[in-house]
């Protein structure tokens, strides 16, 4: 199980920047509702979004304009947080759905149509950061072998509800900061996982990676921005006296 | 059960995703390891403080230009490839 799940994370690796590739035919099989749906089977519960891709694949654009106001904030914030730049995430956001529109019949229903769109937006995130940065190649690779700030120093309790220190502009700022200081790879999984809250399957389908080193990422992401907001939420000296 | 190997299964912890016999052994440590709880506690306040926070802005006014922006690329483009060119650039311009 373990071993079928790193090879098709392995072959969907080796071309992380195609967002429209077919997904592998056994994750296919695993979950497809057409045909396969025979009377005796258990009932599979469709998602409401596959009706309204149908309609959208058939013309019908007010169909397709639901599904963008649906997933618009999740993919605008995606977008936003790979990139750190607000003006290629408004692109970005554009192009997801455009592109969307028109591949939709790639999208066969073998996963949620939210995860199709996410994966599509990290991809044009990952091309965005590496067009800014001509000299450096940015992959979800990046600086992932470096333990550096994932070893935990800062033991000190917070303070009850720290974030009420702070104005709402404020704690934005600091979590925009803090969040920055991640290697793309790393921030990349805890926004989905944590922040868009996908399942761990569902991260590491979008990004194309082994649902283990989804994992190692996450916890070193969540280790990460804990030391890094220690800084702000610590129980001050003179509140524990 | 040290402190290493604890951290080695705090993202399982987290996710509800451990075996019995080893939740029992991660929380014996954590009755006894101050650091580690404090850890924990940081962590998961770490992924709420995120959760909770609008970190980064999203107007409605932004929302509606971008959309109306896709909409108009997807009916101007449809389905037909020979127009793609055309309307393949975002219209929307940056605030
Ligand atoms: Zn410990």
């Amino acid at each position: 199980m373990a071993a079928t799940q790193a090879t098709v994370a392995q072959t969907e690796a080796q071309d992380p920047f195609d967002p429209t590739q077919a997904i592998p035919p056994e994750v296919l099989a695993s979950v497809l509702p057409a045909d396969v749906a025979a009377e005796d089977a258990a009932p599979i519960e469709i998602h409401p979004d596959i009706a309204l891709v149908e309609r959208a694949k058939a013309g019908d654009t007010a169909a397709f304009e639901v599904l963008v106001r649906q997933y618009e904030r999740q993919i605008f914030r995606t977008a936003q947080h790979i990139t750190q730049n607000r003006e290629d995430a408004e692109d970005i956001t554009q192009d997801v759905f455009f592109k969307a529109f028109q591949k939709l019949e790639q999208f066969q229903g073998n996963s949620k149509f939210s995860t199709w769109l996410v994966r599509i937006a990290v991809n044009e995130s990952l091309m965005r950061l590496r067009k800014r940065k001509t000299s450096k190649t940015v992959s979800m690779d990046q600086d992932v072998e470096t333990d550096e700030g994932s070893i935990p120093r800062d033991f000190a309790e917070w303070r009850p509800n720290p974030e009420q220190n702070y104005s709402q502009s404020e704690l934005a700022e600091i979590l925009r900061k803090t969040i920055a200081g991640l290697p793309p790879g790393f921030r990349t999984v805890f926004t989905l996982r944590d922040i868009e809250n996908l399942s761990t399957e569902e991260t590491a389908e979008a990004l194309g990676l082994s649902v283990p080193a989804v994992k190692s990422r996450l916890l070193r992401a969540r280790l990460q921005l804990r030391e890094r907001l220690s800084r702000y939420f610590r129980q001050s000296k003179e509140a524990t006296k | 059960m040290n402190c290493t190997d604890f951290l080695a299964k705090l993202t399982d912890y987290f996710d509800g995703q451990i075996d019995p016999t080893l939740l029992v052994e991660v929380k014996e440590h954590l009755g006894t390891c101050h650091h580690c709880e404090v850890v924990v506690d940081t962590t998961r306040k770490t992924i709420d403080v995120y959760r909770g926070a609008q970190t980064y802005e999203f107007p409605d006014e932004l929302a509606n230009r971008l959309r109306a922006a896709v909409m108009d690329r997807c009916k101007t483009v449809g389905k037909y490839p020979d127009v793609e060119k055309r309307a393949s650039e975002p219209v929307a311009k940056h605030s």
